[in-house]
């Protein structure tokens, strides 16, 4: 019995199905042992990056859109992509926001929101 | 219906029989082919989803390539728990067993060489995620550096409005840039405690790959991920190994270490002279 069995949660002890996704991908498409099937399949180069931007957006404009420098982070594996577009959402909106408080404060307040705020 | 061959990892001869329960790719249960003094294990797969075309296509499929990755990995851990592996990337796919067999004997000596580097070694992941800034500072809610910030939030939410009556639009930004100079100055201490968590585990381990950092937000994972290495570990050295990360994790305020494993030596399948050059500083892709 090896040390291997007293971590039971562990990839090892049986417990994969609990196991992140995005780190079983990042070994198994990214990691293992390279060996020339008969079934050609390039894991490698362009293929893999074209795999996981597919996964993980519908397409490059839409990466491209949305700021992933996938290239560069090799982001993980995972359906997550809604929550980046929520975030891009999120900051958009941020901005705007600061840019109409940059011009509410140049000109003065407004009354028609005043009308607006006080509505029953 | 053709089947085809999928063929996990590849090991010495084995002692111990494979879990009986293990459902490999495609639903088949794994099996044996020992050839040239080495053993392959070896799963039978319909040509309707592992034939080039099929597999280009699937390969595609989140649902099925996560399914497939899932079921590699159950036979990759079923098999680390009795043996050394030396594991193959996934879907590596031969017509038949002979062509298995012509593998083995084409890779012997290479094999033989990994199988010895790796032999009794686990991998262990250790990752890195800064907590405090990177999430609340995308959005733009200003987060003071090591306070937790959901209490803060909604306060200063209501000074902001409070802040476009009155028309300081201006301080608002500079309040922004403060904030930016604070998430910068925690990402360097974040770095360099990842740096020396890292110079610390691999003088402890027998090898050390980093790899680059995985997106928080597509990994599911909070905060911001400035390591992500893995370390080759001989099994007699793992509790003292998974000792010193968890005590290491503690002197850690707003940082979060995470340790997985022990996996199967993934990280180390291709021996050192063959990898590219790793990706030096953790988070530098920035």
């Amino acid at each position: 019995m090896g040390p291997a069995n007293s971590f039971p949660d562990s990839p090892l002890g049986g417990g994969s199905s609990g196991a992140n996704l995005a780190d079983i991908l990042e070994r198994v498409l990214d990691k293992g042992i390279v060996i020339a099937g008969d079934i050609k399949i390039n894991l490698l180069d362009i293929e893999l990056l074209t795999i996981k931007l597919r996964l993980i957006v519908a397409s490059i404009d839409k990466a491209k859109e949305m700021g992933i420098d996938w290239w560069e982070h090799d982001p993980a594996l995972s359906s997550g992509a809604r929550h980046q577009e929520l975030a891009r959402e999120n900051a958009e909106l941020r901005q705007r926001l600061a840019a109409l408080e940059d011009s509410r404060a140049q000109d003065s307040l407004d009354p028609a929101h005043e009308t607006e705020t006080s509505r029953d | 219906m053709t089947e085809l061959r999928y063929v996990y990892a590849v090991c010495d001869s084995l002692d111990a029989p494979l879990a009986s329960d293990v459902t490999g790719v495609a639903g088949a249960p794994p099996h044996l082919i020992a050839h040239a003094g080495l053993t392959a294990v070896v799963g039978h797969v319909p040509a309707e989803q592992f034939a080039e075309t099929a597999l280009r296509r699937n390969l595609e499929n989140l649902d099925w390539l996560s399914e497939t990755a899932r079921a590699h990995q159950s036979v990759i851990a079923a098999l680390a728990s009795v043996a050394s592996p030396l594991p193959l990337r996934l879907a590596t796919v031969f017509h038949d067993d002979s062509g298995v067999r012509a593998m083995l004997e084409g890779e012997a000596e290479r094999f033989r060489a990994s199988l010895d580097r790796l032999r009794d070694r686990v991998e262990w992941g250790v990752k890195v995620h800064v907590e405090t800034a990177s999430q609340t500072g995308q959005d733009g809610t200003p987060t003071p550096t090591g306070a937790s910030a959901a209490p803060n939030g909604g306060r200063r939410e209501r000074l902001s409005s409070a802040a476009l009556a009155s028309g300081s639009g201006r301080d608002f930004l500079r309040r922004r840039r403060a904030e930016r100079t604070e998430r910068d100055d925690a990402w360097r201490l974040a770095e360099t405690f990842a740096q020396e968590l890292h110079d610390a585990l691999a003088g402890r381990a027998d090898d050390a790959r980093i790899h680059p950092p995985q997106n928080s937000e597509l990994s599911g994972s909070s905060g911001r991920n400035v390591l992500n290495a893995a370390y080759l570990v001989h099994r007699s050295e793992a509790e003292s190994f998974v000792e010193y990360v968890n005590r290491d994790a503690e002197r850690a305020p707003g940082l979060r270490v995470e340790l997985t494993g022990p996996w199967a030596a993934y990280s180390f399948s291709t021996p050192p002279e063959e990898r590219s050059e790793a990706r030096p500083a953790a988070g530098g892709t920035r």
